[in-house]
């Protein structure tokens, strides 16, 4: 396999192409090793220099640099290589990114940690020992200068992919010394302090930005393989049912078809292109098993999880007594909130590509979870998991989605009966109708006041589609901790408080989705708040401020979100600000947004100002990107976003039915940190989306003078009072 | 025999004339920048340029574009070095990057027809879809590309 061949050096070359003809040598969109800065998809070729798991330098003072989580458009080819960089007091333009293997972290034992992308974790987890690994690696330098140079190793430093000896004035490079280094072992090894850094805390452009500009970034569904065949595949419409009985024969002879495999809830059709098989089975008569969730409706869920509200749910907290407080207090409010299943909607849809051999198989996909996929496939192929080679790509999106292993699962069971490597692609029709969804959830709070509008008393009850229970784990406990997130550990100061919780599941799947419990939570809680400051007869941000006075980092946040958002500006009849506070994955965020209404009633976002605390930062350029990702993400979901069942089935099946903020409805985003410092390293994926939708919901409450409990907004008709 | 013309070269390929420009370009021609997305025109990560307006390939049938010249990415320039790219990289645009391919060559033709868009004029003509939400970034390196008088 040439990899060097660039794509236009192959066209010249092939005038006439085929259908069917399989291209063997050719890997879409490789660029030269010597010019690619990143390089998901294939390992450099690297036979020296490897100092440690994490890294290689090359004679020419190549810096390699592994990365251990999945690249999806968040920076972590580019941000935990800076880490790494950091300690190594490289040359930062001598640096480019690979895939750490999966396979190999599992012969040696956990070489790379946690393989794992999620809980906005890459920086805030890994630091740490990526800091160590550099360190590391530049101690081992230094070392073998001071061996070459019959020094002591105390008169030598490193700067700049150059140890230096300080008495001569002498200077070797990185490349020179890292075979030696490799051989060399070192202890006692100190990793810097913040204010010690050079590198992180700079906005450094992107790694991957160049290859994404023209097309030449392999993503899993960009992979071609010699003899190489596609899947499309159909799935039961219910969730759970399965397949009774399918007619082969009306397809068989659809040009390029070559097979068909039944799945237990679906069925693939093999064919030579892509499109030959999913026009195939698009045609396919298909008949399914469905039970009673073939009878099961949106509207019906809702009537169940509103009803179980009453409950008593499991106490996952209590402060005092909250029935007592309620009981004597001048005013109880209460108030129910309701959010729908939503789906991840990937711009990528799921795919892998999988080679069985008979013991070897070769996995390549977009993955959050190459590890777990690795042992997975190990399970299901039957081969043991040193011959499993997880090839990991660009992920086309991944918001939690890509860190299940149905998909690859999915594809591996086809393989095995293909006999040639096959490329399985869902439609976006299946990518949505067969998801895996963020939960639907209802909560109900109350608050208690006296006759001088002071809190007495707080109550919250969550009925939640449990994440957990799908996944199989142990929930005996009656409470999910995930569903909890946020309203368990909700900052504010209230003498009495009690938060209960319910699980509720349907026959729907449902899967971590981008900030997982908090993306609902915040929503509801922080609505509930603006009630509470309105029975409070007191301005929503001052309010929070009088219930945050013990915790400084929250007032600072809040007091820099007053000041850059104007808040107490006056705007235009119909427009409004409104806002809301979080605090997920060790980040706070405030944000402020304006919002209008629109002759069409509907709810229009004009600007965002986000102020965040996530302590450190290790390249605010990207950070801001991702603050901005949450923040469109977030919109998306809190005007449009919403999963509908009917008869069981998930209605939305494209972007048609299941609508995204494009750019006409994108508003003006401005970002401003303000890092606490210390120890302090919150995540950054996640954090901007869960302010989003409380914060709209709170100003279309000033325009309109009407409380939206329910989403998504897009529902209401919206008239300004 | 369908031939069409993509990127200045001549194919004569043996498909099924109904088959969806897109799957034509990526399956049976290896050009694999151009995306698949949602296959009924909604996201634009398909979008490739007909005789140098921005059109959906998911959507049109490889028969119908026989008369005309179909530019994808890769023919956009031989390094990057399109004006609209440079300004991408300028401007930190793409991060999952999927969509990015289709987005670019939407703005291409945006600016072809108008060189200096207002932010409406770019509201109307950029409907692609984006799920990592890189509109603030576009809505910039398409200005940049402007006040550059697009060089």
């Amino acid at each position: 396999m040439s990899i060097d061949k660039t794509r236009r050096e192959f066209l010249k070359k092939s005038v006439s192409v085929s259908t069917g003809l399989v291209i063997a040598f050719h890997i879409p969109g490789m660029i030269p090793a010597t010019q690619a800065k990143v390089r998901p998809f294939e390992p450099f070729d690297l036979n020296q220099g490897e100092i440690n798991a994490w890294l290689a330098i090359e004679p020419d003072d190549t810096i390699t640099i592994r990365v251990a989580q999945a690249e999806m458009g968040q920076g972590v080819f580019t941000a935990l290589p800076m880490i790494v960089a950091e300690e190594l007091e490289a040359d930062w333009r001598t640096v480019r990114a690979e895939y750490a293997s999966a396979n190999r972290t599992i012969r040696e034992e956990g070489a790379y940690q946690r393989m794992g992308t999620g809980g906005s974790r890459a920086v805030r987890h890994s630091r740490p020992y990526l800091q160590m690994a550099g360190a590391e690696a530049r101690e081992k330098l230094i070392k073998a200068a001071a061996e070459k140079w019959l020094v002591d190793k105390s008169e030598c430093y490193a700067d700049y992919g150059k140890i230096h000896h300080k008495p001569s004035g002498r200077s070797v490079s990185y490349g020179a010394l890292a075979n030696a280094a490799a051989k060399i072992s070192v202890s006692g090894v100190r990793i810097k302090t913040p204010e010690e850094f050079k590198l992180l805390g700079l906005p450094k452009k992107r790694l991957d930005t160049p290859p994404k500009v023209d097309g030449s970034a392999v993503f899993s569904i960009d992979v071609r393989r010699p003899n190489m065949v596609y899947a499309a595949v159909v799935h039961c419409p219910v969730q759970g049912g399965t397949l009774r009985s399918y007619r082969f024969n009306a397809v068989r002879n659809m040009p390029g078809v070559l097979q068909g495999i039944k799945l237990k809830s679906g069925i693939a059709i093999v064919a030579k292109t892509y499109w030959q098989a999913k026009t195939a089975v698009d045609r396919l008569p298909v008949q399914w098993n469905i039970g009673d969730e073939g009878k099961t409706y949106s509207d019906t869920f809702r009537n169940e999880y509103s009803a179980a509200l009453a409950n008593e749910g499991t106490i996952v907290l209590e402060r005092g007594d909250t029935k007592e407080a309620l009981e004597s207090s001048e005013k109880i409010i209460q108030s129910d909130y309701f959010v729908p299943y939503l789906a991840h909607a990937c711009m990528e849809p799921l795919n892998c590509t999988v080679s069985v051999e008979k013991s070897r198989v070769d996995i390549w996909a977009g993955m959050q979870n190459p590890e777990s996929v690795l042992n997975a496939v190990a399970k299901e192929a039957g081969v043991a998991h040193e011959n499993i080679h997880v090839h990991n790509c660009f992920l086309g999106g991944g918001f939690g989605r890509r860190s299940s292993n149905d998909f690859v699962i999915e594809a591996t069971k086809i393989a095995k009966k293909v006999g040639q490597p096959v490329q399985m692609i869902w439609s976006r029709e299946e990518d949505m109708k067969a998801g895996a969804y963020r939960p639907m959830a209802a909560m109900r709070f109350k608050a208690g006041f006296d006759l001088d509008k002071q809190l007495t008393a707080y109550t919250n009850h969550s009925v939640t589609h449990s994440i957990l229970k799908d996944l199989g784990a142990d929930v005996s406990s009656g409470i999910d901790r995930t569903s909890v997130e946020g309203l368990a550990n909700m900052p504010y100061a209230i003498p009495r408080k009690k938060i209960t919780h319910t699980i509720k599941n349907t026959h729907i799947t449902s899967w971590w989705w981008r900030s997982v419990g908090s993306s609902q939570n915040a929503f509801a809680m922080e609505c509930f708040m603006d009630e509470m400051a309105t029975e409070a007869k007191m301005d929503p941000l001052k309010y929070r401020k009088k219930l945050l006075a013990h915790r400084k980092d929250l007032l600072d946040v809040l007091d820099e979100l007053e000041e850059k958002s104007s808040w107490s500006k006056p705007l235009p009849r119909g427009h409004a600000r409104g806002m809301a506070i979080h605090e997920c994955f060790g980040t706070i965020v405030a944000q402020a947004v304006e919002v209008s209404v629109d002759k069409y009633g509907q709810a229009k976002v004009h600007k965002v100002v986000s102020v965040v605390d996530c302590g450190n930062l290790v390249n605010p350029l990207i950070a801001e990107m991702q603050i901005e990702s949450g923040i469109i993400y977030g919109i998306s979901a809190a005007l449009y976003g919403k999963i509908t069942i009917e008869k069981g089935r998930v209605q939305e099946d494209n972007f048609d039915t299941y609508q995204m903020v494009r750019m006409q409805e994108t508003p003006v985003m401005e970002t401003h940190w303000l890092l606490s410092g210390g120890n302090k390293w919150g995540g950054i994926g996640e954090p901007g989306l869960p302010c989003v939708a409380p914060a709209i919901v709170n100003a279309l409450y000033r325009i309109t003078g009407r409380r939206i409990r329910s989403l998504p907004v897009g529902d209401y008709y919206l008239q300004v009072s | 025999m369908v031939k069409i013309n993509v990127n200045g070269q001549q194919y004569e390929l043996n498909v099924d004339p109904s088959t969806p420009l897109l799957w034509v370009l990526r399956d049976n021609l290896n050009l694999t920048g151009t995306k698949y997305g949602c296959g009924i025109s909604q996201c634009g990560a398909c979008t490739v340029h007909m005789n140098g307006q921005a059109v959906r390939s998911c959507s049109i049938p490889v028969s119908q574009v026989e008369q005309f010249k179909i530019v994808t990415i890769e023919g956009l320039s031989e390094d990057a070095s399109h004006p609209v790219q440079k300004a991408w990289i300028e401007e930190d645009v793409p991060q999952c990057g999927y969509c990015q391919s289709g987005q670019i060559m939407t703005a291409v033709t945006l600016l072809e027809n108008n060189a200096n868009p207002s932010d409406e004029e770019i509201d109307r003509a950029m409907t692609n879809i984006c799920r990592c939400g890189t509109y603030q970034r576009i809505r910039r390196a398409i200005h940049k590309v402007a006040a550059k008088g697009g060089e």
